[in-house]
């Protein structure tokens, strides 16, 4: 695969292998910029496994990943946190100690106050900084409707609350793609809409990739062009959602290989 | 007058000890709780690193001594404890460079952390007795008092007396602007904030663009400071023998785990608790008592009601007590 100007993220022959299993065993893609990639499969196909890997959360047992043709396989975290690749987690993650707004403010790392020295004798700035994280942090909530809850502990609202509140980290800085991992498990339908009205509006106005899993097929209709279908580790198909629909090994997948993958992994 | 007297009686042999040793054990684990909440893992070491912090302070006390540097009638050491500081935020640094980084980087369960750490505690302790012998080392000097027995029955014509050495005061103070320090620094900077964060919920930090590695070097700079000082407030208060600090380990743990391993708060309350349970009951109330009771009912015995001996049994017993009842200790540390 040849990365081109349009390519923003391409995943070439990756495979992560547990002991024995192989979790993610040859998956190739790219993701286009200013996309909103869907990601479908079932469960155990090993999209958060693949997340994981491009997040860098796991090492690929081999395999590479390219970010607008840079290679960054292998990457931690917070290196790949500073190029503008972001993840939610499939399980929404928050720091429950602290306020929704708190919880926002804690996102953009490695600014002054990061520095021993800075906390010390440069407090004006950080004083300047924090009130324009605060700033942003309450923009930030405003857009996803969820202003009432700046004050309230996060560990405390509802899961789909919580799962706004995560893509709210993504708008603290400004990312060049995000990678949500079931934005929709577990929240209601009016949260949903919410949810991808946020996405579109961020894909529209500030130009994020977006790639998204989801099992909800209307959210992923109406929000996701291509979507991509994963199974038993690979790839399987990739087109717009009737397309995949139709493709019969897609069918296939969901009708029986989910099992026997799972038997696999047991 | 017999309950003044036994008030100061009480206040002499009970609170005013246990409240300079509850602040040594509290800034112990402050340093074995942050460990904990950062790295994950229960630093044996962390006793030995107050020997080595304080062996460092007490050889830069001696110096200073030799060259006729004084601050009295505070004692020398204060003025070397920043050196102590230094010279222990580099060895932590280092061992973390040597040791602790390989296992972090294959991320090792915390029981493997554990053992590591007790590979360091010995390596330390080797070093500190290497360098200054397992002996008795005294190192305090300038005034002895704040207010002495005799000074305090002058004052007030009672028969008991209230001493309260200067160490103790220092202990106190230090104590409090240590903690306040480091609670402003947790609370209110971004740093300390990030340092929350991350034992908050590691993978969340690190996708939100937290360096660990940063926050594990500020974290042992912390420690350092906290283990210097508090090995050093000790020593002053009592003297400086390695294995002692090596003994200490057991009461600062018990503190952390009771007050809510990963609990700065905790901690603290922690080291009260277990300084006041261990004073209050390997000291004989005989004279307490004796000023309370009538004549009738005065206690034979001394009253101890266990020989200063079985003292660290005082930190095994509270430590079971409280976690059969309240298993994440007093405060909830990690909040999960
Ligand atoms: N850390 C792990 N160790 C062992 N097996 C794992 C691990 N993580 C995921 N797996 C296995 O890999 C497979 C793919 O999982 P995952 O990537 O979560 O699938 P998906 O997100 O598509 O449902 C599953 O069978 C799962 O049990
Ligand atoms: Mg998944």
């Amino acid at each position: 695969m040849t990365p081109t100007q349009t390519d923003m993220i391409v995943v070439d022959d990756v495979h992560k292998h547990f002991g024995g299993f192989h979790a993610v065993d040859g998956a190739s893609l790219t993701i286009a910029k200013g996309s909103i990639t869907g990601l479908i499969g079932p469960n155990g196909a090993g999209k958060t496994t693949l997340f994981n890997v491009i997040a860098g959360v796991l090492g690929p047992t081999s395999g590479t990943v390219t970010m607008d043709g840079e290679d960054i396989t292998g990457l931690p975290p917070h290196d790949l946190f500073a190029k503008g690749l972001l993840r939610t987690f499939q399980i929404a993650h928050e720091f429950s100690s602290m306020t929704c707004r708190e919880n926002l403010m804690m996102v953009p790392g490695g600014q002054s106050g990061e520095t021993l020295w800075n906390t010390w004798f440069g407090r004006r700035r950080i004083a300047d900084e924090e009130r324009a994280l605060r700033a942003r942090a309450d923009e930030v909530l405003e857009f996803l409707t969820i202003s009432h809850l700046a004050d309230n502990k996060a560990g405390e609202i509802s899961g789909g609350q919580k799962k706004l509140l995560e893509l709210g980290r993504t708008m603290m800085v400004d990312a060049k793609i995000v990678f949500l991992d079931e934005v929709g498990a577990g929240v209601n339908r009016t949260l949903l809409n919410t949810i991808g009205d946020a996405i579109i509006r961020l894909n529209k106005e500030r130009g994020y990739t977006f790639v998204v899993i989801e099992h909800d097929m209307d959210f992923i209709g109406r929000l996701c062009d291509p979507v991509i279908c994963m199974a038993e580790g690979r790839v399987l198909a990739e087109g717009t959602l009737d397309e995949i629909k139709v493709n019969e090994q897609v069918i296939e997948a969901y009708l029986g290989t989910g099992l026997k993958n799972k038997a696999a992994a047991g | 007058m017999d309950v003044l007297n036994a008030l100061v009686a009480f206040s002499n042999f009970v609170l005013v000890p246990g409240i300079a040793y509850g602040s040594q054990l509290a800034l112990g684990a402050l340093g074995v709780t942050l460990v904990y909440g950062i790295l994950r893992f229960s630093n044996f070491a962390h006793g030995d690193t107050m020997a080595f912090g304080t062996m460092v302070v007490v050889l830069v006390t001696w110096a200073f001594q030799g060259a006729g540097i004084s601050i009295d009638p505070l004692p020398t050491a204060l003025l070397a404890i920043p050196f102590g500081i230094l010279v222990t935020i580099a060895m932590l640094l280092g061992t973390d460079r040597v040791v602790y980084r390989f296992y972090r980087a294959q991320k090792v369960k915390p029981v493997i952390l554990v053992i590591v750490s007790m590979g360091v505690m010995f390596i330390m302790n080797g070093i500190v007795r290497l360098i200054i012998g397992p002996g008795d080392q005294r190192f305090s000097d300038g005034e002895r008092f704040i207010m002495s027995a005799r000074t305090f029955k002058e004052m007030t014509g009672l028969d008991e007396g209230l001493a309260i050495k200067t160490t103790q005061g220092i202990t106190v103070i230090t104590a409090i602007i240590v903690v306040l320090l480091l609670f402003w620094f947790l609370g209110r900077t971004r740093t300390g904030k990030s340092m929350r964060a991350y034992s908050d919920n590691e993978d969340l930090a690190l996708l939100s663009g937290i360096n660990p590695e940063r926050v594990v070097m500020v974290t042992w700079i912390i420690v350092a400071a906290l283990a210097t000082i508090a090995g050093t407030l000790y020593g002053l208060d009592k003297s400086f023998k390695p294995f002692v600090y090596f003994q200490l380990l057991l009461p600062i743990f018990a503190s952390a785990i009771v007050g809510g391993l990963g609990s700065p708060l905790g901690a603290i309350a922690g080291g009260y608790l277990i300084a006041f349970a261990e004073v209050t009951i390997t000291y004989p109330l005989k004279k307490v008592l004796g000023y309370l009771l009538p004549e009738t009912l005065a206690p034979d015995g001394l009253v101890q009601l266990l020989s200063t001996d079985y003292k660290f049994a005082v930190s095994f017993v509270i430590l079971l007590i409280v976690l059969l009842f309240k298993p994440t200790g007093l405060f909830d540390g990690r909040a999960h």
